[in-house]
Parts: C-alpha cells; structure tokens; sequence
C-alpha cells in the first residue's frame, strides 16, 4: 500500500524535471518535505516498481532510430508464451503484448518494431515471422502522431 | 574521446557526439536520484556538472530528449489501460482525433497505413471509466472503436542506446 507521503510524492512527480543543478528541491519544497525525504520516497518507489523508470525521454525520430510499426501477429494460443518470449528479446522490439484478439480482429500478439528506416523494420519483422514460424501478420506503419504525451495519475480530470 | 567545446556546437538530428550519447545512456532511466544528479552523471562520463548541463539543455532545445521525468506502472497504481484501433473515414478524421485526444487519459495516439488507420492508449483510473470512455468515444463521433487490452506484457521498454 502506498503511504501518505508516496502518494503526495507521485502528485509532486507528475511535473517534469527542470534542467538545474538541483532538480529535487523545488518540488521538495512545494511538497514541503526535506529534499533527503523527497530522493528516499522516489528511490523506494522505484524499487517497488511503482516507478517504472525514471529519466530522459527520447523523441526517437532525433536520437536515429527513425522508423518504427507496429507488427500484429495471430499465434495459436498454446505457444503464445513461447514465442511472445522469443519476440522480447530482439533488440528491435520495445513493447511486446498479448491481446485479446476482438471478433474482427484475429491478432493476439503486438510488438512495436524500430529501426533507422523503413526497410529496416521490414527486414526485422520478416526475420522474426521466419524463425517463429508464424505466417499471419501485418505491419501498421505510422504516418501521423496525433497525440503523445504522460499520463497524470490521481488528478480530477474533466 | 574529444569533446568540442559546447559552445561552437548545438546537437542536430543526427549529430549528436560521444559525450551527448554517454550522457544520453546514463540519464534514459536511470537518472541519479540524488540531490545534484548531472553533477553525479558528470563523474561518470568525465565532464563537468556544467558541461552535462549545458549539454541536456541543448538536447532539450533540439529536441532529442523530449522530457525528463517518472514513469509510473499504471497497473499497480490501481489504473487500467488498453489499446484501442478505430477505422475512421478520412472526413471524419478530424473530429474523430479532437474527441479522442480531449480525453486525458489518452496518452498516445497514431494514424496509421491500414484499414484500422487511427491507433491510441487509453489509461483510466478504473474499468467503468475506461468503458465510460469508449461510449463518449462512440457517442461524440459516431465511430465503433475496437478496445484491445493486454492480458500478459512481455516487454516494455523505452531505452534506446544511442
């Protein structure tokens, strides 16, 4: 469960960091707890999992890798461990879920896919159908962001 | 490794150097939590508290680091998420993305080349909301969106080496 504290420190987080020698203090300050208190919450936070990471976000179009899909594959249900496994540990992919497939959708397994070019993700997904053995899938390449953004977690919305 | 001095340079897409990227890789996810951490990343890629700053700033303004901060977990923070694909026809796609994206839960959204051609995440503090969500969706635009939510998460991961 978390504390009181936790949570005043997840509200206090939901900002991002200024670029300062002491990025800590001012939202320390705001919370109206010591610094050390503040760098405690966060560090036990992060090992409860609670924080996911914390850090630099990159935009990836500007740090090389220019290309990125989403590849959707149908995998029968008895190997879907197996191989959702298998799909984690390229170097390519970045998320990789299973999914309810919906009537009009048979696809159950989602991995996004980057690379410096278009082809380059290509390349990569057919290396993956090819020793996974899976024939079904299909690449949704992105052609605009409408939305990117970070979520505020325990705030009045609307 | 030479490092240009930082002021005769600004980082560009695709110009980033030794320094920019070890400084990249140190602070992804792992950025110190400790009182002065550019001071801390300095001393392990061997520039000054300064210079790191002066560096990230840059980044910043060229837009390669696009923030800095936490991630959360929705999950064990009592929220639920899903993805959620759309076929929405081209005339529509205006007001299709201005009723989607007024929600603020929805935290990424994508057209993409297919069929099912608009893509976005929707985190909600609980199920009923979530479903509250995807009706207002429906009612606001006259689009049937498909709600897809994981059930077992393999890899999430946002790091890239750089």
């Amino acid at each position: 469960m978390l504390s009181d504290l936790e949570k005043k420190v997840i509200l206090g987080l939901q900002r991002d960091l200024e670029v300062v020698p002491r990025p800590f203090q001012e939202i320390a300050q705001q919370l109206g707890i010591p610094e050390e208190d503040l760098l405690a919450a966060i560090r036990s936070l992060k090992d409860q999992g609670y924080i996911r990471r914390f850090g630099a976000t990159l935009r990836h179009q500007k740090s090389g890798y220019a290309a990125n899909v989403l590849v959707v594959w149908v995998v029968p249900d008895a190997q879907l461990t197996r191989i959702g496994q298998k799909m984690a540990a390229y170097r390519e992919v970045s998320h990789c879920y299973a999914r309810s497939p919906a009537p009009s959708w048979p696809y159950n397994l989602y991995t996004m896919v980057h690379g410096r070019s278009r082809e380059d993700c290509m390349a990569a997904a057919a290396r993956m159908a090819a020793e996974t053995g899976l024939t079904q899938y299909e690449m949704l390449f992105s052609e605009t962001e409408l939305k990117k953004t970070t979520m505020r977690y325990f705030r009045e919305e609307e | 490794m030479t490092i240009p001095k930082t002021e005769d340079r600004k980082p560009k897409t695709g110009s980033l150097d030794d320094l920019d990227k070890a400084i990249l890789n140190e602070i992804q996810s792992h950025l110190p939590i400790v009182s002065r951490p550019y001071a801390e990343v300095g001393k392990r890629v061997g520039a000054s508290e300064e210079e790191v700053l002066q560096r990230v700033e840059d980044m910043c303004d060229a837009g390669v680091i696009r923030r800095i901060g936490a991630n959360f977990t929705s999950r064990k923070l009592g929220y639920t998420s899903t993805l959620c694909a759309a076929a929405v026809p081209p005339e529509k796609l205006e007001l299709f993305a201005e009723v989607v994206n007024r929600h603020p839960g929805v935290t990424h959204n994508y057209l993409r080349r297919h069929r099912y051609n608009v893509w976005f995440t929707l985190i909600a503090e609980s199920k009923d909301r979530l479903n509250q969500i995807l009706e207002e969706i429906y009612q606001g635009s006259g689009v049937e969106v498909l709600s897809l939510p994981a059930f077992e998460i393999f890899k999430i991961k946002v790091d890239f080496p750089v």
